[in-house]
């Protein structure tokens, strides 16, 4: 089946995550041969996706572990389980 | 992330009620992270966040003998998260207003992605650079809590539809909706951006001029 970009754009999410059906992904891989649109759409949306899921943008603060680990110590003394 | 183990965890979990409580560090750990950016996402201050993550640490540990393995533990310990954080924005009267707005708004599909040929490869070596990171903070923290939520656990913390749906009281249908919606966001806002970040030797990365 033909399918126009507005198509490939609302399934764009679930084709990342691989999970369309066989039949709508086959259409869709067939729509990005000849769509450089929505080719650049979906290259820069999974790019999007692998950038936020880097550990680096994402950090705890500096001395977060220490601190949370020095608190749980305190409370671990005083608490029964 | 932390694959979760729950082997591990139940052996865990039974010495610590039977007395052994230091390990409860070594059970938490793992969770440490996913706890403080899901509270990050729902209070918004770094400070915050932290303190409310230390609280949540406390009360799993207090109520420990409650959790009955019928989910995961991470699971189970971020909706203690998730009520700590949701309890003090009761408490200030603070709920970000976008919340309460994004919550009416759960339509799928109807956006424009940002269309931009040149941008197609990932700038993974100009990561490093600091202003990529705070760039994509920032845009995050920009979309509407419920996708935010959703983009946190799925994408940055890399838990599976399931979980996540667990974690947040939704069902997983939500989930992928909410999901679809954030990155379309996303994109829309980082790419013109992100076109910025392109390396100044043309081709390395298959970007144009």
């Amino acid at each position: 089946m033909r399918i126009d970009c507005k198509h490939v754009w609302d399934h764009i999410s679930a084709y990342i995550d691989g999970e369309v059906d066989a039949g709508l992904r086959a259409d869709i891989d067939r729509h990005l041969e000849t769509c450089e649109i929505c080719s650049a759409v979906l290259d820069s949306t999974r790019n999007v996706v692998v950038l936020v899921a880097d550990d680096r943008v994402f950090e705890l603060p500096a001395g977060f572990s220490e601190r949370l680990h020095a608190r749980l110590d305190k409370e671990l003394e005083l608490a029964g389980p | 992330m932390t694959a979760s183990n729950p082997e591990f965890e139940a052996d865990c979990i039974r010495r610590i009620l039977a007395g052994e409580k230091h390990l409860f560090h070594d059970l938490i750990r793992p969770c440490e992270r996913s706890i403080y950016f899901m509270l990050l996402s729902l209070l918004g201050s770094e400070a915050e966040a932290e303190d409310a993550a230390q609280e949540t640490a406390i009360k799993v540990y207090l109520n420990l003998h409650h959790f009955r393995g019928d989910s995961q533990f991470r699971t189970w310990v971020l909706s203690i998260a998730r009520n700590e954080g949701l309890g003090r924005l009761r408490k200030t009267g603070t709920r970000r207003e976008d919340s309460l707005d994004a919550e009416i708004d759960e339509q799928t599909g109807d956006y424009t992605p940002a269309i931009l040929t040149s941008w197609r490869e990932i700038p993974s070596e100009t990561l490093e650079r600091k202003e990529l990171g705070a760039l994509l903070r920032k845009a995050i923290e920009g979309i509407p809590e419920i996708y935010r939520n959703v983009v946190l656990l799925r994408d940055i913390e890399e838990m599976d539809v399931r979980e996540t749906a667990a974690a947040l009281g939704i069902t997983e249908g939500a989930v992928k909706v909410r999901l679809h919606r954030a990155r379309a966001l996303l994109q829309r806002d980082l790419v013109p951006r992100l076109k910025g970040f392109a390396p100044k030797r043309k081709g390395l990365f298959g970007w144009g001029a």
